[in-house]
């Protein structure tokens, strides 16, 4: 059993906990992620790392509420425990001095970008993040974004906060500016990833995307999370999860990410019963 | 000398019309009064062939004399002594081509139900919770071990180095213990309880046993080592799927065996939506291959609700390498052999999933390098077969993840071991062993212990020497 050290509700349906898992908190490296299974019916899911400390043995993970896993996994407090925790798995991200970078997280992407943000300044590149949520309800760790990086962009759908719009608009700017851009890291939902890919391949700049399909085990062994990169089929787990943006089959992606549609329904409205006759 | 029953005692079975639709076993065992009526069948040899036809060596007309005399508790010693995981091997050998081909009394009828006795012996320790961790704990050694992969190969490798007196600690990459046996072989054929119970089995001769942990990603081989163990044995398996290559082989409800089967035996997919992952079966199941994988995946894929489950395979009937015992249970299931057919693309619609197969006619030629006659297309035999979920059961390789973080340690073309004394275990690495299907590709549960005895008696004999 993992136990659950910490836990913090960061905004509204987006979690923070702290994990105690040492073997995995050792080896971890930014950009890779875990599989957790909260108990003993429920699912294996994915989830990239936010942070870790290896005097500590502990792992950080930053969860949004989607399905039944997650809205279960929400309901836990400090003290209570998740029944498995495997990693880290994954390739890490490729780390190396490449100038300037520009880091962009969509939503959630936040948690994931922030070490790769914090990599990529340690290894002496220029880091331009741009931070993007619907509104300034949603969003969380601009501080700790605005410390690890050299300049920050934060945008809402709404306006309700920074500059109003989308993150591919600040995106565009910045290479449009004719500033040096070494590489792009991209992490958020699918649709965000694929629109800031499209942004930057008219200049050229190679854009890094941590690609999210459905995974079952993670270690390679089943072929669930198979994406196709340049016309080859990649299992995300074991080759990815980060890919070439300009590569990435984006259609197949969302379609496969869509298999299970009527069964999520189906756990998320038995879960939610669950709540209603406990109330 | 009395007659001898030259037919054997019938194994009690599920109807086939009910067992379609439950994933409960099919082959309910016997009871004492057949076990004993089929144990006396056997004529007791001075050859004792089947001996010789037994990868790990049990001494089979010994149990089989104690059995037939009453005395189960006898015979579940003289069984265990060589085999720790005789529940399984009852249920999952072949020995049609292992110890019952090499019996005696198969010269002139049916051969002693060897198998099914095993089975019976074991059940009956189980149900009779006569399990006991060996009396005398052996004497420390001082030595580790560390066991990668707790599937065949590592849980004898484990139990008989621990039964030695070593440390030893198996790392496991899944939730739970058990590789294959709990992962690929479905509950209908070999209940979870069964293998739960034979992992407690090994953990109680002290084995420390940590779940969740990938070697290769958590910890290296060359760490394990220069952390402490003495000596390693790897029994990690052939556990990456193989696909066929073919276009449209990533729409929807195209599935590895190994994800349809992880879904449904490990996650428990059959029974959702209390247990939290879902399968997708639909009504129309292509299941293409025809080993024993694929026999297991057809006959799920009907016990989850299919209304036609097919099965693929571009040889015929006399090709399979399935167990003629399981083509035999899914024929009478009801599944569909689509023999001398051959999948050439998969066609979906607009929303991605798969809709159809079009598939070749194929023919039989000149036998290829494995002996088999090879599998020729007919030109313009295409045909399409309505589908909505597919299943690709051509069978699996290692994981490279092993010898692509392990300095000295290199693969074969196929993705095994390179080993540099296969009979011993030794890879090409000291202090390295290996054994199963990471050494021999994709084989039998039995042929793995197998592997797994020699390797842990060489191990043991270095570690002493």
């Amino acid at each position: 059993m993992y136990k659950i050290l910490e836990k913090k509700d960061l905004v509204p349906t987006i979690h923070l906990f702290k994990i105690r898992a040492p073997s995995v908190a050792k080896k971890a490296q930014a950009g890779q992620f875990v599989v957790i299974r909260i108990d003993e019916k429920g699912e294996r899911i994915p989830l990239t790392f936010a942070d870790w400390n290896d005097e500590e043995g502990s792992v950080v993970l930053v969860v949004q509420e989607a399905g039944a896993t997650t809205s279960r996994l929400a309901q836990l407090q400090a003290g209570d425990s998740i029944a498995d925790f495997i990693g880290p798995l994954g390739v890490p991200t490729h780390i190396d001095n490449y100038g300037t970078v520009i880091c962009i997280a969509g939503g959630v992407g936040a948690a994931p970008i922030a070490p790769i943000a914090r990599s990529l300044k340690k290894a002496g590149n220029r880091i331009i993040s741009i931070l993007g949520a619907r509104s300034k309800a949603l969003l969380f760790w601009e501080d700790r974004l605005k410390n690890l990086s050299d300049r920050l962009i934060v945008t809402t759908d709404d306006g309700t906060y920074g500059r109003k719009g989308v993150v591919t608009e600040p995106l565009k700017e910045l290479l449009a500016s004719g500033e040096k851009i070494g590489r792009v890291i991209a992490i958020g939902p699918a649709i965000m990833m694929k629109y800031c890919a499209l942004t930057t391949q008219p200049f050229g700049v190679k854009t890094i995307v941590s690609l999210n399909p459905i995974m079952v085990d993670g270690t390679g062994m089943c072929g669930c999370c198979r994406v196709s990169v340049g016309g080859v089929t990649k299992f995300a787990c074991v080759d990815g999860p980060d890919f070439d943006g300009h590569q990435v089959d984006w259609d197949l992606l969302f379609a496969r990410q869509r298999t299970y549609l009527d069964e999520e329904k189906t756990s998320l409205k038995q879960w939610q019963s669950a709540c209603a006759s406990h109330t | 000398m009395p007659k001898v029953n030259l037919n054997r005692v019938s194994m009690p079975r599920q109807e086939p019309s009910v067992r379609a639709r439950n994933f409960d076993e099919v082959a309910l065992g016997y009871s004492r009064e057949q076990a004993l009526e089929e144990a006396s069948r056997c004529i007791q040899c001075p050859k004792r062939l089947c001996i010789q036809g037994c990868p790990v060596g049990v001494d089979i007309p010994d149990f089989i004399k104690a059995l037939r005399e009453g005395e189960i508790q006898e015979a579940v010693r003289l069984l265990k002594s060589k085999n720790a995981l005789p529940g399984i091997c009852g249920r999952v050998c072949p020995q049609e081509s292992q110890c019952e081909s090499t019996c005696t009394l198969g010269k002139k009828g049916a051969p002693v139900a060897i198998g099914r006795l095993e089975r019976f012996v074991a059940d009956w320790e189980r149900t009779n919770k006569t399990s006991q961790a060996p009396k005398s704990k052996p004497a420390p050694t001082g030595k580790r071990v560390a066991v990668v992969g707790s599937g065949p190969a590592g849980l004898t490798a484990a139990a008989d180095l621990a039964k030695a007196g070593h440390s030893v600690t198996m790392f496991e990459a899944l939730h739970v213990a058990g590789g294959v046996l709990m992962y690929g072989i479905p509950e209908f054929r070999l209940p979870k309880e069964i293998v739960q119970g034979e992992v407690d089995y090994v953990a109680s001769l002290g084995v420390d046993i940590k779940l969740n942990s990938v070697v290769g990603k958590i910890v290296t081989v060359d760490e394990l080592l220069k952390d402490g163990y003495q000596a390693v044995f790897l029994g990690t398996g052939a556990g990456l799927p193989t696909f066929l290559g073919i276009a449209g082989e990533n729409l929807n409800g195209i599935y590895s065996a190994n994800e349809f089967l992880t879904r449904v035996n490990l996650m428990k997919a059959y029974r959702f939506p209390e247990y939290e992952t879902p399968v997708k079966v639909g009504k129309r199941v292509a299941v293409i291959g025809g080993g024993n994988v694929a026999m297991d995946s057809a006959r799920c894929a009907l016990r989850l609700g299919a209304d036609k489950v097919y099965i693929v395979y571009r040889r015929s009937e006399a090709e399979m390498p399935a167990r003629h015992e399981e083509v035999e249970n899914a024929k009478e299931e009801g599944i569909v052999f689509k023999l001398l057919t051959n999948p050439k693309r998969f066609i979906g619609d607009k929303q991605n999933w798969v809709t159809g197969m079009e598939c070749y006619e194929m023919e039989l030629g000149e036998p290829d390098e494995s002996g088999r006659r090879r599998a020729i297309v007919k030109e313009g035999s295409e045909f399409i077969i309505d589908i909505d979920v597919a299943i690709v059961a051509l069978g699996t390789t290692p994981n490279p993840l092993i010898s692509s973080t392990t300095k000295g340690l290199e693969s074969t073309k196929h993705g095994t071991l390179r080993m540099s004394d296969e009979a011993a275990g030794k890879t090409a690495k000291s202090l390295v062993w290996a054994g199963g299907d990471v050494v021999t590709g994709s084989a039998t549960v039995i042929s793995a212990m197998g592997a797994g005895k020699r390797a842990a008696a060489d191990i043991d004999a270095y570690l002493k020497g």
